[in-house]
């Protein structure tokens, strides 16, 4: 489903090359994860492929279902199906948590020439939604993710990828800040919508998020390449002797 | 009963035009109107001041006043001190009154309009349900979706050409009805407040249009009476180089209610036209009055060429004890926008609020802002103003709020933020405050920011594109005074919003 090839990336401002030629194939059905170091160009590898702007890419390629991801504006490849849960959700005064939910729906389903979901539809369903991700309807009424709690930034952030039911999600350290209970909830959610026709980049910094959500494949990436990959036991190596054997033993 | 049979035609305008102003929600706003137009000769001296209110059959007391206006702006010069500047306006080259003589023709067909400006107005989902029910569109009254009933007064250029639901406001003893109507049928009223708020040699436009104001509308709401709709004039300037001066006089008694609505368009023209109006609101005790505006005057094309200059003195006097104001305006179009409602508590324990969104693109410019003068004991005022500008536009806010030796224990609070979209535009805030005495307290508080690249690339990724995520944000950023309008004109506001940044980022 999801092809990286080859992919190199430079930072647009400056000479500084982040990825250093990064090659994933993520299949449909399938949950992988991506482990390492801080700066080792992980949130670079999901901000190109949802398509920020201030990266340039140099070399190698990146394809949902054969499609060019690259070739496209952000709003394109969301409505192909790319979901990114940020790691650092984004705050947007004065706009309902509702509003921008029906707004970004609405926005998907006309971009594939579908109808607009009608308020009640949509009512029940995020009602349904939010529930078993316990946020209530003041966390919907609030503007988008101001005042939020780290918990509640990234159960948000779950809510809006259920609702949008994408093909392709990627989901950047969404452990981080979370407490236990937090970060079962949020992998419940996570686990709710595993299916057969959609994929999962699972980005994490440690181990924890992958007791709850059970990786089919392991990547390690350092310096802005994949260094090792393997299946759910790699994620123990890492969380037993860290990344430093691992590294030593690429290098 | 259809609202048609309450549409009452001024005398002097001939059925086809009524006709044709019916039709105003049928036709875009960029449509110039195909009507055969009576002028008076351009410019302006004591001859044409002296046919307008022969034209309006007006008493020769104002006359009279009118001539005294037209002498003391003779002696005045134009102000040059808004942050503004626009190319100087001949005023002895326009047009001081045109009224439609009739129709040669049905409105053309929508091909003839520019396509452009076409595609913005279908966006923007007008006609509204006061215009449908100017229109006489069938069962437009009885819309469930807006709930509320609205009375419309419509003035075309110099003229006003109707006004809906006159039986039903006459049973509540309401007055709503054209300034001319009023100066033949209420002179007692008219006589006692006009001028009285806004004064004749106030300032320069507003002196200018104590002269040769053509039109306008009049409200009267009795003692103790809550009107019973909202109360909605529509100005619409069509012909070429015509002024447009309207006079707009309301008038709450003692313990009254009323909430009015001003909605504005012009069509597209390549050269400016001049909008000078005045509006004056006389709030008795136990009063409130609600007076919100939605303009989205003809701002020009994106190189600066052309539309509304709009200058206008908007003022509303707190005379009586715990008498309210509220002034909520949302100023998306004009090329040159200088504006100031204002509020004069001058009642024990009155209150002034002012909401104010200011949108500019492209070349526009506006300087708009607020005037809160605290006259009275334990008066209160507050003051929301948002900014946002884009392109290559200018936008100011320039607030007074002045604090007199008896206005003991007043408060103010003024909140000004100015939000811009890329980095060719700019927002100024000039805060004027004076405080004459030492038991008031006024707070000022203002931000600028910039449409954050991080919040655009969220709302992209989400699906929305790039327009839709600029509307959503700045959207949020109106919040505020965005809640303050009327449902009805909230909705249309928020779309506004929407359509008059198009094109202002990527
Ligand atoms: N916009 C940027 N400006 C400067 N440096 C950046 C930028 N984006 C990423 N980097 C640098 O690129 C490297 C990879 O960053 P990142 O992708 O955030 O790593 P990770 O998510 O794995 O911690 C780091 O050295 C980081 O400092
Ligand atoms: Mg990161």
């Amino acid at each position: 489903m999801l092809e990286i090839k080859n992919l190199h990336v430079k930072l647009e401002e400056e000479e500084k090359q982040i990825l250093k030629g990064v090659d994933l194939t993520v299949e449909a059905g399938k949950v992988h994860a991506i482990m390492g170091p801080n700066g080792s160009g992980k949130s670079t590898l999901s901000y190109v492929l949802s398509g920020r702007d201030g990266y340039e890419v140099t070399d190698g390629s990146a394809t949902l279902d054969g499609e060019d991801l690259l070739e496209m504006e952000p709003e394109e490849r969301a409505a192909a199906g790319v979901f990114l849960a940020f790691q650092y959700p984004v705050e947007i005064p004065g706009v309902g948590n509702m509003t921008f939910l029906r707004t970004a729906v609405n926005a998907q389903r006309k971009a594939r020439g579908e109808d607009e979901l009608s308020a009640a539809d949509f009512l029940k369903e995020v009602r349904a939604k939010a529930k078993s991700l316990k946020i209530d309807a003041d966390m919907l009424k609030r503007p988008v993710n101001v005042g939020f709690s780290g918990g509640e930034k990234k159960r948000n952030e779950i809510l809006q990828m259920a609702m949008l039911e994408p093909k392709m999600c990627i989901l950047d350290e969404t452990d981080s800040g979370l407490d236990v209970d937090a970060m079962k909830l949020v992998a419940e959610g996570v686990n709710a919508l595993r299916d057969e026709g959609r994929g999962f980049l699972v980005i994490t910094h440690y181990q924890r998020l992958l007791d709850h959500i059970k990786p089919d494949v392991v990547h390690i990436m350092a310096d802005g390449k994949i260094v090792k990959t393997g299946g759910p036991d790699l994620a123990l190596e890492v969380e037993n002797n860290g990344y430093a054997d691992i590294l030593a033993e690429v290098n | 009963m259809a609202a048609l049979d309450q549409t009452q035609v001024k005398e002097g305008v001939d059925q086809e035009t009524v006709d044709a102003v019916r039709e105003v929600g049928t036709y875009k706003y960029g449509w110039d109107t195909d009507i055969e137009m009576e002028y008076a000769p351009k410019g302006v001296n004591p001859d044409i001041v002296r046919l307008i209110s022969e034209k309006n059959e007006e008493p020769e007391w104002m006359t009279e006043w009118r001539l005294a206006a037209f002498e003391r702006w003779t002696q005045i010069e134009e102000p040059n001190w808004a942050m503004v500047n626009y190319p100087k306006i001949d005023f002895q080259d326009q047009y001081y009154y045109a009224r439609p003589k009739s129709m040669e023709e049905k409105p053309k067909s929508l091909d003839e309009v520019d396509p452009k400006l076409l595609a913005t107005y279908e966006k923007l989902g007008i006609p509204l349900k006061e215009q449908m029910i100017l229109a006489g569109v069938e069962g437009a009254e009885d819309a469930p979706a807006e709930g509320r009933k609205v009375a419309v007064d419509a003035v075309f250029d110099s003229v006003s050409v109707g006004t809906t639901f006159q039986a039903e406001l006459k049973k509540a003893g309401v007055i709503f009805c054209s300034i001319s109507e009023a100066i033949r049928e209420h002179p007692e009223l008219v006589k006692k407040y006009l001028g009285s708020v806004v004064p004749v040699s106030d300032n320069f436009y507003a002196t200018l249009n104590s002269a040769v104001f053509s039109d306008g509308s009049f409200v009267y709401i009795p003692p103790g009476v809550r009107c019973p709709m909202e109360l909605s004039t529509y100005f619409r300037i069509n012909a070429e180089n015509t002024g447009q001066f309207e006079r707009t006089l309301i008038i709450a008694d003692k313990g009254s209610y009323v909430s009015y609505l001003e909605g504005c368009t012009a069509p597209q023209r390549d050269t400016a036209q001049l909008h000078a109006a005045v509006v004056e609101i006389i709030i008795e005790e136990d009063a409130e009055v609600k007076y919100s505006t939605v303009q989205n005057w003809f701002p020009g094309d994106e190189n600066g060429k052309g539309g509304i200059y709009n200058f206008v003195t908007k003022r509303a006097d707190c005379r009586g004890d715990r008498s309210k104001v509220m002034w909520t305006q949302v100023e998306t179009g004009s090329a040159v926008t200088w504006k100031y409602p204002s509020c004069i508590l001058r009642g024990e324990e009155s209150q002034g609020e002012f909401y104010s969104i200011a949108i500019t693109n492209n070349y526009q410019q506006a300087d708009t802002g607020t005037k809160m003068v605290h006259l009275g004991k334990n008066t209160k005022s507050r003051i929301v103003s948002k900014g946002i500008s884009a392109g290559k536009a200018q936008n100011t806010y320039r607030g007074l709020v002045s604090m007199h030796p008896k206005a003991k224990n007043s408060r103010n609070y003024t909140q000004c933020d100015s939000l811009l979209i890329g980095d060719k535009c700019g927002a100024h805030t000039v805060p004027y405050i004076e405080v004459k005495n030492n038991s008031s307290r006024v707070e000022h508080e203002a931000t600028t920011s910039k449409v954050d690249d991080d919040q655009l690339f969220y709302c992209r990724q989400r699906g929305m594109d790039e327009e839709e995520a600029v509307a959503l944000v700045v959207n949020g950023f109106c919040k505020d005074v965005l809640q303050a309008l009327p449902m009805e004109f909230a909705m249309e506001a928020q779309q506004l919003v929407a359509i008059s940044l198009e094109g202002s980022v990527g």
